[in-house]
């Protein structure tokens, strides 16, 4: 008796298909959103959706033409990426010194993590109204509040990098003369490297929500006012233009997140994002 | 850099002839968990002579590891001394092969068997010669710039046996470096260990828990009784080299040392059985 083996694949998959693996997911991830705004624009037309809660993709895609090409939008993203770069820098770098420090001595973990605990689950929205107090109704305020969320996610990330490397790591380090700043640049800081970049991942996405609350809250610039300006002025249009110009956003410096990380982290081998 | 060990109460000493390489007196080592205490290793007495390769194996959980990483000045004992004679304060007392895999996931081949020179601040047109001559000498001069997620299990120990070569060391610290290789790839990285050994004679203290590779490697085999580690026998190696890994195996005398190291150490291994046995 014979048993004959086959592909768990199913052979037009591979051959004699249209369309062959990798390609026809590409083709299926670009087509799905297609369809489903053009189902989105057809609702409208016809009538079965609210236009005053959901304008047709292309009346947004016409208002999203007229502020770009007006350099309106382009100036509020602008104003909003800067707030983020500058917070985001603020934040990022004491908190990875100060993580790697932590997960590098037991001392001063045990000395801050019940402060970092405490402070850590606080909602970085609601401390907002005492930034705004405390730097005013500025820049600094927006930088504070991006800087603060950024800190705590980089700091805990980066602390639980450089506990996770293999103690084996320190020992080649301690044997072969490493003095503590060695230690630090050439073990500690590149073992912990994937989880940090976890970290900024994760604060670069709690960025973009803060300086957007931020913006909504107290200010007269950036993304997060252009799309208060438009609720205040009901042009729908226009509040959507922002949600995709955020979306945009976000989406762009993910793929450049994921490519630093490739070319920080080569060792990391047969990653992709 | 011999600030870290220094303070790892191993004392270095000045060579003078008929001083040891390492001598090691009435070592101690506990430790201590809550209430719990562990005696690891009691009362060794150890000399091991320059130029030595000095096998040591005793069952498992017999402190074989604890002892090496005292040497290496990771872990300070609890009593005892350990002195090591330095010959030349220019070059680093010891470097240690770990059992594990120790090469930097995060540096590339060569990064990695440059990385004791660069920590004793060999300035990197130095290190470079230094650096070839050992990848070339372990056979990994293709992969210099290969990361170690891209090489095999050997590879990556060969690559860890070549960084602790090129610091150039007056001491040899390994502890089961092979352990984790197949059979036949373990055989032909013990037969180039011995070539590149043989090329400078290092002062070489090794772990095993394998008599055949304790055999083929030393001059001269140790081995350690059960928890609380004591050394227990000590068993000459009179075999000539340079050594031929599978034509020594198959030589009687070979056959009888490894008879004369097996006796001892079956009842060590048989009492660490019983203390596990007890224990759970």
């Amino acid at each position: 008796m014979t048993v004959k083996l086959q592909s768990t694949r199913p052979s037009r998959g591979i051959r004699g298909g249209f369309l062959e693996g990798v390609a026809a997911e590409r083709v299926v991830s670009i087509t799905s959103p297609v369809l489903l705004l053009l189902l989105w624009e057809a609702l409208g037309r016809a009538g079965a959706l609210d236009e005053r809660f959901f304008p047709t993709p292309s009346a947004i895609a016409s208002t999203f033409a007229q502020v770009i090409s007006s350099g309106e939008l382009i100036g509020h993203a602008w104003t909003s990426l800067k707030r983020i770069a500058i917070g985001f820098v603020i934040g990022a770098v004491p908190a990875l010194l100060l993580g790697t420090l932590m997960g590098l001595s037991r001392m001063l973990r045990a000395a801050l993590k019940p402060m970092v605990g405490v402070f850590y689950p606080i909602p970085k929205s609601a401390i907002f109204p005492l930034l705004l107090l405390i730097f005013g109704i500025g820049e600094a305020s927006k930088y504070a509040i991006v800087a603060i969320g950024v800190f705590f996610l980089v700091l805990l990330n980066t602390m639980a990098g450089v506990l996770s490397i293999e103690p084996v790591y320190l020992d080649v380090g301690k044997n072969f003369g490493a003095g503590r700043l060695s230690l630090f640049t050439t073990v500690a800081f590149p073992g912990a490297l994937p989880l940090i970049f976890t970290g900024l991942r994760l604060a670069w996405g709690n960025a973009l929500i803060l300086i957007v609350v931020a913006e909504i809250i107290g200010a007269r610039s950036g993304i997060g006012a252009f799309i208060w300006n438009a609720w205040q002025t009901f042009q729908v249009e226009r509040m959507y233009v922002g949600l995709v110009m955020i979306s945009f956003i976000g989406y762009a410096s993910f793929l450049a997140i994921d490519e630093l990380q490739r070319l920080l982290i080569p060792w990391k081998g047969g990653r992709t994002g | 850099m011999n600030a870290p060990r220094k303070e790892m109460s191993v004392s270095p000493k000045e060579a003078r002839d008929g001083v040891a390489g390492i001598t090691v007196r009435q070592l101690g080592m506990r430790f201590r968990f809550g209430a719990s205490e562990l005696v690891a290793l009691e009362d060794v007495n150890l000399c091991v002579p320059e130029q030595e390769f000095c096998c040591i194996v005793g069952p498992s959980g017999c402190g074989k590891t604890t002892l090496l990483r005292i040497l290496g000045g990771l872990e300070r004992p609890t009593s005892g001394e350990v002195q090591l004679a330095i010959h030349d304060p220019e070059r680093p007392l010891t470097a240690m092969v770990f059992q594990e895999q120790s090469i930097f996931p995060w540096m590339t081949v060569e990064e990695n068997i440059g990385y004791g020179l660069r920590m004793r601040g060999v300035a990197p047109n130095l290190r470079r010669p230094l650096v070839s001559h050992y990848i070339e000498k372990v056979g990994l001069a293709r992969f210099a710039k290969a990361y170690p997620h891209q090489l095999s299990g050997g590879m990556k120990q060969r690559a860890s046996v070549a960084r602790a070569f090129a610091t150039d060391p007056q001491i040899l610290l390994m502890d089961e470096p092979f352990a984790s290789v197949d059979e036949q790839t373990r055989a032909l990285l013990q037969e180039e260990l011995l070539r590149v050994w043989e090329a400078n004679r290092k002062t070489v203290v090794y772990i095993t828990h394998s008599i055949d590779e304790a055999l083929v490697l030393g001059d001269r085999v140790l081995v350690m009784s059960a928890r609380p580690g004591r050394l227990k026998a000590e068993i000459e190696v009179p075999l000539a080299r340079p050594r031929s890994v599978y034509e020594l195996k198959s030589t009687p005398a070979f056959a009888e040392l490894v008879a004369r190291v097996w006796g001892p150490l079956r009842q060590e291994v048989l009492a660490s059985f019983h203390t596990l046995a007890v224990a759970s």
